[in-house]
């Protein structure tokens, strides 16, 4: 299943946050949206996942989800959105509840994917006693859980120290190497983007317009830090950004 | 401070321990303390009623309120009052709690509900309950109704503002999350909004618990004849201090084992708070 962007625009009362914005986000692949601060690249991904109307143009989905996608559009969140009250599989619980999978299946669901993000020992922990990675290790195996058509991905590292942020870049790349999904990652962070996108879309300034749209051929697994050419890239991305970065700094915050 | 012996003689420049300067700010319970100040309290109260230098009328020897409160138990009077009055607490704050919780709730979640509620629950609130109970009499008759009227009336308004209050607070990205995964509008009020908001109910629930006690004298005031606050107030006007404060001490009894048990849901239901 693809998603379609056609003539995207929005705006919060008379200020413009997108314009514009046309893009096909293809099946198997990982679209990254960059840009500088408040370009709007967080409101695009929730306009994708219909968390937010949008002021003009339309968002298409393109085919049928597979036959056992219980939410075509999952998101991962910045701050994990855990439920804090809830243990670790019982914040996975928590989304197929409503599917009316209980007992044995939502077991079987539930262990593998904890399985696949290497959770199984923390299963009956509280998000309180886990670290930041780990929390967000549990937000990616719920949204895997309900074995979604896209990864709608809103800065899913940002909250994290380096360190982790690497190790779970690493895991994501596992993730996908062993079974590709469909994600649209948002991040300020380049390095995320060049180590994780297919394709990169480089967001301008408010009004967020797409400025380019930079792809990255070598497969995932292949990607290395201190990889010349992904280094290339990403001072390209940086060059691309550099000014328009600034400039956003610098404006005044009336929103 | 400048040991030549320990210190690299580098600098000849005077070396001392930084003064600590970050301390207290973060109040923690000492759980005997709390005991030990009513302790002394009463000790002072017995010592001083002894002495003279507090006489019998202004504050009763708290021996002989203990010996009072001994001869109500023994003589099964204690039950007689107790009972009634634990009924009328309970019958009456069940009611206005739980009803306070929905209305809290259902101001919580719709926009209509909250714009013509919000407004008549600031006018009920600072109204003095007790100034009703003429009324309540009138409405539900002289026996039990009024009084449950009365105490339920009295912990429905402050339980409405502390459950809105509390559903208002409750994180909304969980919210979000809960709709992004698809999840019925039913299913998040119950498994998302309920428990978020679980934290100021509880705390909102101390306070109209408590509540829940003043009323209860003011509930017995008319036409009771057994009953914690009939008792105090027979005693009051018989100027009979000992029974007074006998009754008065039960009172407070009540109010610390309510604090208690809400205190024990809330380790068990808020286990989840860091």
């Amino acid at each position: 299943m693809d998603i379609r962007l056609e003539a995207i625009r929005h705006s919060y009362k008379d200020f413009e946050v997108l314009q514009d914005i046309t893009l096909d986000i293809p099946a198997g692949r990982i679209v990254c949206i960059v840009g500088p601060s408040g370009c709007g690249k967080s409101t695009l991904l929730r306009l994708i996942g219909g968390l937010e109307r949008p002021g003009g143009g339309r968002v298409l989905q393109v085919g049928a989800p597979p036959e056992n996608c219980l939410n075509p559009l999952t998101y991962v969140f910045q701050d994990f959105a855990l439920l804090p009250w809830r243990s670790v599989r019982g914040n996975i619980s928590l989304v197929l509840e409503d599917h009316r999978i209980r007992g044995r299946e939502a077991r079987r669901i539930i262990d593998d994917v904890l399985a696949r993000t290497k959770l199984t020992d923390f299963a009956d922990a509280l998000p309180k006693q886990l670290s930041g990675g780990m929390k967000q290790r549990v937000a990616i195996a719920r949204a895997l859980a309900v074995n979604p058509a896209v990864m709608l991905m809103d800065e899913p590292l940002s909250a994290l120290d380096s360190q982790t942020r690497e190790l779970l870049m690493d895991d994501l790349v596992s993730l996908w190497t062993r079974q590709p999904f469909t994600a649209v990652y948002v991040t300020h962070n380049l390095h995320e983007a060049v180590r994780l996108g297919h394709s990169i879309v480089v967001l301008s300034r408010r009004p967020g317009r797409i400025r380019e749209i930079v792809e990255i051929d070598t497969p995932l697994e292949e990607r290395q830090m201190g990889d010349a050419d992904l280094d290339q890239k990403q001072k390209y991305l940086w060059q691309l950004m550099r000014d328009e970065a600034r400039a956003a700094d610098a404006e005044l915050l009336n929103v | 401070m400048s040991d030549a012996t320990l210190t690299p003689p580098a600098d000849t420049a005077e070396t001392r321990t930084i003064a600590f300067r970050g301390g207290g700010f973060a109040p923690r319970s000492q759980r005997w303390v709390g005991v030990a100040v009513f302790v002394v309290l009463i000790l002072i109260a017995e010592w001083g009623t002894r002495a003279g230098w507090i006489s019998a009328l202004t504050l009763p020897r708290p021996s002989d309120v203990l010996k009072t409160f001994g001869e109500l138990y023994s003589s099964g009077q204690l039950f007689k009052h107790l009972l009634p009055s634990l009924s009328r607490l309970a019958v009456g704050a069940a009611i206005g709690a739980s009803v306070g919780v929905s209305v809290g709730i259902l101001i919580g979640l719709f926009s209509y509900v909250r714009s013509g509620l919000v407004p008549l629950v600031a006018a009920l609130f600072p109204i003095p309950k007790i100034a009703l109970l003429p009324l309540f009499v009138i409405w539900f008759g002289i026996g039990e109704g009024s009084k449950y009227a009365l105490i339920a009336f009295g912990t429905f308004t402050p339980t409405v503002v502390a459950t809105y209050g509390a559903v208002d607070n409750v994180d909304r990205t969980l919210i979000r999350m809960g709709q992004s995964f698809g999840l019925s509008w039913f299913s998040i009020v119950r498994k998302i909004v309920l428990p978020g908001a679980m934290p100021g109910i509880l705390s909102g629930l101390r306070i109209s618990l408590a509540i829940a006690i003043i009323l209860l004298v003011a509930a017995e005031m008319l036409g009771a004849e057994y009953g914690i606050g009939a008792y105090i107030l027979q005693a009051g006007s018989l100027y009979d201090l000992e029974r007074l404060f006998a009754g008065v001490v039960i009172l407070s009894l009540l109010g610390v084992l309510v604090s208690a048990v809400i205190g024990a849901i809330e380790r068990r239901v808020l286990g989840w708070r860091s």
